[in-house]
């Protein structure tokens, strides 16, 4: 009689069984109708990345080699930074993972260009409605928080298996910081500049520009930091669904048991990872440059 | 230029929370400020302000801190909606514009210096005061001509590349002026513009501001919690006390005749010599023919130089022709100056 209180009383067997049958019928048929047109709309991205891809891999390497140190010095203007990274690259190339390196940062820089280009709106957008950041929030939180694989299984069904699966699964993990780091910083930035731009009668896309966004900007590359570290750390996991560059030898080595495979493909990452992130680290810092020089 | 016009506050009240409206019959049937706070929980900032501010004249509104003097200011360009009450600019009620017209007004008849400068960090000297022209669609050559002018003009010339934080407190303020006199407009607001600076740099800027009003002209509105500021800076002078007006007049007016105990206690320790006009003290029933001259129109502390200096009795003070108007003798001047001299 007190069987109740002994298990939780829950659905019918049958019925679990009936709602989700017929919940995957109605994705199937949405993904049947509609699969291919959606995925048509990716192909613009997709050809990006392959061509990209292909000039990071197809160039002679020495070219690519300066290009990539001549980038990091350009925007770090740090003699340590570049040697570091030209040393990391040559070691990477020595090693045989040239290739696969370059794919990965060929999908790391669409990956992140996408993030930017979608996370920095929807951040402005959230800064300037209490309501439309209260909508997404819960949004970010939860793409935050759900383990990868779980929106892998819609994707997958949409898509297949491929870099455009990938590059989703990759932004829709990124892109959090982002927005959020967007949003914060435009909500700090200082009341009385503000105030003096109205007093001025700027209408709001000049405050926007003016004001807001040169003004958030610290924290805004502290997002675009934030996202391209994320955007590495997915890569094991795109490489499951068919990605193909540092993650997919990781895969294999965990497959095998092949130690210093997986340590050394796992390092490149690492490696790209600390170049990207002082690059870019040293970038914001260098156009915050008027703020260090405080009057004594 | 033309005379710059002035600004009518017309029955003003601004009351904060989510019924403001419903409030001020409340308040104009004489609900004070704390039984408002503590029925209906809504805030008194402004309450039934009426002021004349004459076109071309410094107006001072002078409080303590809590007193609406803020608030006030923040009307005159709506960055605060008032709850009731009218805001005249000439003809136009500044209350009523809409969007559009609010940042017209902004962008062409008023410029505002604030407290905390409030200049953008991440331009420079040039690029701050330029601001106002930039955002009314200036061309950047013409903008610059025009800033570079201000700037060498509020004595920053050699500066214009620097930013905001490689300078100090007072040249910082000094880009706030430049910003706001490009701006050009008739009327400008000064929000406790030089209460962050040190004393010595104050007295340097309100030289500044002094110097250029003469040959300006503006309608100043300055906002100040320093009776010596306002008193040194105000053609007229506005005290606020819990968002009402509590006394207006010159300042020798609000010194020999404070309006309550508030004010007397304020005006108590100024310094009466740089208040208190020859003018007030002279006795006009006399006329002396030759010696010493002093102009009618100047401070007793003036005068009281020159009695020095020359150890006379009396002075024979004249008006701009030379024509005498009255005698001042050095007994009511030093009394003037130490005593309060009505009560």
């Amino acid at each position: 009689m007190m069987e109740w209180l002994q298990e939780f009383p829950k659905m019918s067997r049958g019925d679990l069984r009936e709602m989700r049958q017929s919940l995957d019928g109605a994705f199937k048929e949405f993904t049947g109708k509609y699969g291919e047109s959606i995925e048509a709309a990716f192909d613009p991205i997709k050809e990006f990345l392959i061509f990209l891809e292909h000039i990071l891999i197809n160039s002679p390497w020495p070219i690519i080699l300066a290009v990539l140190v001549g980038i990091v010095f350009a925007m770090s203007r740090n003699v340590k930074i570049t040697i570091g990274s030209l040393v990391a690259l040559c070691v990477i190339g020595y090693l045989g993972m040239w290739e696969d390196t370059m794919r990965t940062i060929a999908m790391v820089t669409v990956c992140t260009m996408l993030a930017i280009v979608l996370g920095i709106p929807l951040g402005i957008l959230m800064a300037r409605s209490d309501r439309i950041q209260s909508i997404i929030n819960p949004v970010l939180d939860l793409m935050q928080t759900m383990p990868s694989f779980v929106y892998l299984i819609p994707v997958v069904m949409i898509f297949g298996i491929g870099k455009v699966p990938g590059m989703i699964a990759v932004v829709i993990y990124a892109i959090p910081p982002m927005i959020r780091l967007t949003n914060l910083g435009i909500r700090l930035v200082d009341q009385d500049v503000l105030e003096a731009a109205d007093a001025f009668g700027s209408n709001s896309w000049q405050k926007l520009t003016n004001v807001q966004l040169p003004l958030a900007l610290p924290t805004i590359m502290a997002g675009v930091n934030q996202t391209i570290m994320m955007a590495l750390a997915m890569v094991v996991v795109a490489a499951l669904i068919g990605v193909k560059g540092l993650g997919q030898p990781v895969l294999n080595a965990i497959a095998n048991q092949y130690l210093t495979m997986g340590v050394m493909n796992g390092l490149a990452i690492v490696a790209i990872a600390i170049i990207f992130d002082r690059a870019t680290q040293a970038y914001g810092k260098r156009l915050q440059k008027h703020s260090e020089v405080i009057h004594g | 230029m033309a005379e710059a016009t002035g600004i009518e506050i017309k029955s003003l009240y601004k009351i904060f929370g989510p019924n403001g409206k419903d409030m001020v019959k409340l308040v104009q049937d004489g609900m004070s400020k704390a039984e408002l706070n503590e029925k209906h929980n809504h805030v008194l900032g402004l309450n039934d302000i009426n002021i004349s501010m004459p076109g071309g004249k410094i107006e001072v509104v002078m409080g303590l801190s809590g007193s609406g003097k803020s608030t006030l200011i923040r009307h005159i360009n709506r960055l605060i909606d008032p709850t009731a009450g009218e805001v005249l600019y000439g003809n136009d009620d500044v209350c009523k514009m809409s969007q559009t017209e609010l940042r017209e007004f902004r962008r062409h008849k008023t410029a505002m210096v604030f407290q905390k400068f409030a200049l953008l960090p991440h331009r420079t000297v040039m690029k701050n005061t330029v601001y106002g022209l930039e955002i009314q669609g200036v061309p950047m050559k013409e903008a610059e001509e025009r800033a570079a002018r201000w700037i060498a003009r509020v004595g920053l010339e050699g500066f214009e590349d620097h930013y905001p934080n490689q300078l100090s407190g007072g040249m910082q303020q000094r880009v706030g002026l430049a910003r706001a006199l490009t701006n050009d407009a008739d009327i400008l607001l000064m929000d406790e513009a030089f209460s962050a600076l040190d004393p010595l740099i104050r007295m340097d800027m309100q030289t500044v501001l002094l110097d250029l009003q003469e040959e300006l002209h503006k309608t100043i509105v300055f906002i100040t919690h320093d009776l010596d500021e306002a008193l040194r800076l105000g053609d007229k002078i506005a005290i606020l006390r819990d968002g009402a007006v509590i006394q207006q007049g010159t300042g020798q007016e609000i010194v020999l005749n404070p309006a309550d105990e508030y004010i007397a206690d304020f005006v108590k320790e100024v310094n009466r010599g740089r208040v208190i006009l020859v003018d007030t003290v002279m006795d006009k029933s006399k006329t002396l023919e030759g010696g010493l001259t002093v102009s009618s129109g100047i401070m007793l502390e003036e005068a009281a130089k020159t009695f020095a200096e020359t150890g006379q009795g009396e002075i024979s003070v004249v008006n701009g022709e030379g024509k005498p108007l009255g005698v001042l003798n050095v007994q009511d001047t030093i009394s003037a100056m130490v005593t309060p001299a009505s009560h």
